[in-house]
């Protein structure tokens, strides 16, 4: 399925980002012709550990195991949560279609239970999450046992230090030992970037001096851990090669941005959006976007490709500040292509709270779009701005995807809600594909 | 504290600001024993939360003409001795369309009666010169400001005075006064780290607490008449000017632009408050530097800031001053003869600029009380340079980078601070008996001061320190979390535009990933499935 330039594609999704991959993923899925425009910068980022919901209220700290039990009492106590709009089915059929995608593109998951994780972080912390990379599990299971293991890291790795988690470990983790070796062939190298290694180590050479140089430090250790830079591409064969290698499980531990779980998660998404045949516009930017009765003319910069693009239905998913959909000044959040009404505080005085770890958070975080059941952002009368205008992911307000743990969940949940509307909207009840 | 420990010391001096560590290493270069203790650490009062800038004493020729040849006679003695903490850029005297005509017409006339050189620059040159001027300025002169780097400043003084032996207890609070008739006994200091007490007992003890000095003289049992202005700053990311930009108009709000290194600081404002607990710069603040400031600086209206920073000054008054000792109406010396007390002086007040005679005319008169005849060597005795002490310097880390081949490693992109850099500034710390913290590298360096504000840096800084053995079990994470909520006071207030994606970032990374916010004894625990749901604090 190509289209030219004078196609007018069912879906034009405005934003790369997790939303923006997730609503051009769950479009192409759907059968609907789609066009994609922006560049993945945002999921850069990321961690690669896909959070559904673990924190609430933020007030009290609350942790939940269970990230569907949260999300139901989110559902009772702050309806207007954008993830309180969508019934738990759907949130979990969307996560597994996500996460199926990323598995077929090479990049595979583990299963997807009913319980969050506790994952380890490169600082030493403990992060909640749903959705573990398969090569970051036997970690979440180490973690849980703690049993003798060993944590390597490499010099020149700037910001990580396997004594560093050792240490903050401490007591409650006796038999955990630290390593730090010289990758092959860095000697003379005083910075080191993980994705270089990641590289490196798809060359079999290198993965096989490295592993004979862990060997020998292995002693009672159950489990290995490593910073997460075990392949880009080809991360499932390193990572087994690893294992095989090394006769234990081995699991990586995810690292400060930009970090190469998020090298993957970017690749493995443009894959998948790719084999589905949704068109990319990855070096343009929206300028402007001007609504008629059936269609929607979007005007782009820096664009190979033409300068507009005509659709029939838009979805805004330009993020927040650092994804540029919203825009403020010293007086007024906007939103950054159209001018959409933004839900703020009433001053900026009242943005930002004293303390930076404020457990309610900031309420410029809670700043967003608007939007009523069909996810049709809100105009300044409270009705929808656009029949064929839809906004997912962090862009919308009432959520602080931070402070909860449900970034990615927010953008993959609004993101199938929002596809699975347009395609009522445009086919009507059944999706284009003839399923239910 | 049933035997608390006693200290003796010819000279205690409370508070580690510019005016505390000046007059720390004026005795000691006049062979008087001395003892320094500082609440918090180096600078952590005013002489950390100014404007750096040395003034030329331009800014007070209209006002206060004893101020303005004070700053004068001052600004070359620093320029000359301490050099290596100056940047002698210069400074304008900028008016804009609706500036006062008389003030402007004076001005020539008024710096040279304090003797300060001054010329008039044709104002479309001075715009090729400065292309950030505004196109409605009216009139422009040059005198000789320049800009200042306090922490350089304390942290040199401080050393020099060191090797003469001196002694510094950092993190120390002065919290009672031991009195015996007219005289201080002992004074209790108590360690802010270990909870405990020493008593050190000194012929003479002087209070350099800055805008503290109140509180510290009642502790004695001596009274000050002040009260207290806070003063904001904002810090830009990138350099507006080469030169020093000043209102040229009677002193006010927003009126000074200091470039240093990459960034430009402007302020001030002036405020008046009851209490030195809780300052931080208001939105309100940024708002009105940011649009008065603009009428000199147009650029300013789209400049991206950094953060921002308050500090505050003390108001001396008139009654309570004690006698002619005080020297001017800058800045004043108590010798608490009217509070009955011998053997307690207080300087406080002035500025960065008059620190060393402030330091002068203190230990001139604790070496009359102690009967040492040694005359003050600060004006004829260069600041000598300590290595470890140079890392605070704007550009000065890029430098060494770009000396040294770049075969070094980098903890923060943003100021180019290598690994051995913080490596040196720690083990100073160590050798002198601290157990350094990253706020203490921060202050010594230009960790945590760049675009990202510590976002990355202060990450890599503690792998870096946990790595080499130097922090251990959660000490590490309690300091990224210090850390961070010491800059947050800083940045909150100017949160918008780039600046606030940046914000977004570091807490996408610091709260959404790390979970720092959720530290905390409750939350340590992990969270099986097995525990069957939701589990709460
Ligand atoms: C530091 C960090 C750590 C993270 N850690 C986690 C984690 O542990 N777990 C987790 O689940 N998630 C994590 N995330 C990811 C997070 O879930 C998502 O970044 C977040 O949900 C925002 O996604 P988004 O797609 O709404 O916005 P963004 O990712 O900001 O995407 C916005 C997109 O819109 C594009 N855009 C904006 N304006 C235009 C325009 N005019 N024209 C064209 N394109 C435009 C941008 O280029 C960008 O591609 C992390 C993110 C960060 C930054
Ligand atoms: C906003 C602003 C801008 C300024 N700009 C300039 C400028 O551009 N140029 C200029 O020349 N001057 C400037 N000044 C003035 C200058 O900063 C001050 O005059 C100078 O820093 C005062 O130094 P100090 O050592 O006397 O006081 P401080 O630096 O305040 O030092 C007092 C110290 O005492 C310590 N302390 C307090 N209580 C105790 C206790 N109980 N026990 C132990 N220690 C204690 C404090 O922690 C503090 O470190 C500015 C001031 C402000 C507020």
């Amino acid at each position: 399925m190509t289209h030219t330039r004078q196609d007018t594609f069912d879906v034009a999704v405005i934003g790369a980002g997790m939303a923006g991959m997730a609503a051009a993923l769950f479009a192409a899925e759907r059968g609907l012709s789609c066009i994609q425009i922006g560049n993945g910068g945002g999921i850069l980022f990321a961690s690669g550990l896909l959070d559904l919901m673990s924190i609430h209220p933020l007030a009290e700290r609350r942790k939940w195991g269970f990230p569907f039990d949260a999300l139901a009492a989110l559902a009772l106590e702050q309806p207007q949560h954008p993830l309180a709009r969508i019934d738990a089915t759907s949130v979990r059929t969307a996560f597994n279609a996500f996460v199926a995608a990323l598995g077929k593109a090479g990049l595979p998951y583990a299963p997807l239970g009913k319980a969050n994780s506790d994952v380890l972080t490169s600082i030493g912390t403990i992060k909640p999450t749903y959705g573990v990379p398969r090569s970051m599990i036997a970690g979440v299971k180490a973690l849980a046992q703690r049993p003798p293991c060993l944590f390597v890291d490499f010099h020149g790795l700037r910001e990580f230090s396997a004594r560093q988690i050792v240490s903050t470990l401490g007591d409650s983790w006796p038999a955990a030992r630290f390593q730090r070796l010289q990758f092959p062939g860095t000697e003379a190298v005083p910075e080191l970037y993980a994705a270089h290694l990641a590289r490196a180590l798809e060359n079999v050479e290198t993965r096989a001096r490295t592993i004979d140089l862990v060997k020998p430090l292995l002693g009672d250790a159950q489990a290995i851990g490593f910073p997460a830079l075990l392949g880009l591409e080809h991360s499932v064969e390193v990572h087994a090669a690893f294992e095989a290698g090394l006769g234990l499980p081995v699991f990586e531990i995810p690292t400060m941005p930009t970090s190469v779980p998020g090298l993957r998660l970017l690749m493995a998404l443009e894959a998948a959006v790719a084999t589905r045949g949704v068109s990319r516009r990855h070096h343009s930017t929206v300028d402007s976007i001007v609504f008629d009765d059936e269609t929607a003319t979007i005007g782009l910069i820096d664009s190979p490709g033409g300068e507009r693009v005509v659709a029939r239905t838009v979805v805004l998913a330009t993020g927040r500040f650092m994804g540029r959909g919203l825009v403020a000044d010293r007086g007024h959040v906007s939103e950054s292509i159209i001018g959409l009404p933004v839900h703020q505080p009433t001053s900026r005085n009242e943005w930002h709270q004293r303390d930076f770890l404020d457990p309610t958070g900031h309420a410029i975080n809670r700043a967003g779009l608007l939007i009523d059941d069909s996810w049709r952002p809100l105009d300044a009368a409270g009705n929808p701005a656009w029949p064929h205008l839809f906004a997912v992911g962090s862009i919308l307000a009432h959520q602080d995807w931070m402070r909860s743990k449900c970034g990615s969940g927010l953008a993959i949940a609004t993101a199938w809600a929002a596809v699975r509307q347009i395609t009522r909207q445009l086919y009507g009840d059944c999706d284009k594909a003839g399923e239910p | 504290m049933a035997n608390p420990s006693r200290i003796e010391t010819q000279v205690l001096i409370i508070g580690g600001g510019v005016t505390g560590t000046a007059l720390v290493r004026d005795l000691a270069l006049r062979g008087v024993d001395c003892i320094l203790v500082e609440k918090d650490d180096i600078n952590a009062g005013a002489s950390g939360r100014n404007h750096g800038l040395l003034h030329s004493g331009a800014r007070y020729v209209a006002g206060d003409q004893e101020a303005a040849v004070e700053c004068r006679v001052e600004g070359e003695i620093l320029k000359r001795l301490a050099s290596q903490t100056i940047q002698d850029t210069g400074g304008f005297f900028v008016a804009v369309e609706g500036d006062d005509e008389r003030y402007i017409a004076d001005f020539p006339s008024h710096c040279k009666r304090s003797g300060i050189l001054v010329h008039r620059v044709d104002v479309a040159a001075a715009r090729e010169l400065e292309p950030a001027l505004s196109p409605h300025t009216i009139a422009v002169f040059e005198v000789p400001d320049a800009s200042i780097d306090p922490f350089r400043l304390s942290l040199e003084s401080m050393a020099q005075a060191r090797t003469l032996g001196a002694r510094l207890m950092r993190r120390s609070r002065v919290i009672g006064f031991q009195r015996e008739g007219r005289r201080i006994r002992a004074v209790q200091v108590r360690s802010m780290q270990l909870g405990e007490d020493v008593w050190i007992e000194a012929a003479q003890v002087v209070n350099a607490a800055g805008a503290w000095a109140r509180e510290v003289a009642l502790l004695a049992g001596a009274s000050i008449n002040m009260t207290y202005s806070k003063g904001t700053l904002l810090v830009t990311h990138g350099r507006l000017a080469q030169r020093v930009v000043n209102r040229l108009r009677p002193p006010g709000n927003a009126d000074i632009m200091m470039p240093g290194g990459t960034v430009s600081i402007v302020g001030t404002t002036s405020t008046r408050v009851d209490s030195l607990d809780n300052i931080y710069p208001t939105t309100a603040e940024a708002d009105l530097i940011v649009d008065e400031a603009s009428r000199m600086l147009p650029a300013l209206q789209t400049m991206r800031f950094i953060r921002a920073y308050s500090g505050v000054r003390p108001l001396v008054g008139s009654t309570g001053v004690a006698d002619g000792r005080t020297a001017s109406r800058g800045f004043a010396l108590f010798d608490h003869d009217v509070d009955g007390i011998d053997n307690l002086a207080t300087i406080t007040g002035g500025k960065l600029t008059t620190c060393r005679l402030m330091a002068e005319r203190a230990a001139d008169l604790v070496c009359r009380r102690l009967g040492v005849a040694a005359p003050c060597l600060t004006a004829i005795t260069q600041l000598p340079v300590a290595p470890e002490c140079k890392w605070t310097e704007p550009g000065h880390a890029p430098r060494e980078w770009m000396r040294t081949g770049q075969a070094e490693t980098l903890l923060c992109e943003c100021e180019m601070v290598s690994a051995s850099a913080v490596d040196t500034i720690y083990a100073a710390l160590v050798a002198a008996g601290d157990t350094p913290t990253l706020t203490d590298i921060g202050m010594r360096s230009r960790v945590g001061k760049g675009a990202c504000q510590g976002a990355f840096c202060a990450v890599r800084a503690v792998a870096h320190l946990y790595q080499r053995g130097d922090f251990q079990a959660q000490r590490g994470l309690d300091e990224i979390i210090d850390f961070f909520a010491e800059r947050w006071k800083g940045q909150h207030s100017v949160l918008w535009g780039e600046q606030l994606a940046q914000a977004e970032l570091m807490e996408a990374l610091h709260c959404g990933l790390f979970g720092e916010e959720l530290r905390g004894d409750d939350m340590h625990g992990l969270c099986p499935p097995a525990l069957n749901g939701k589990v709460s604090p």
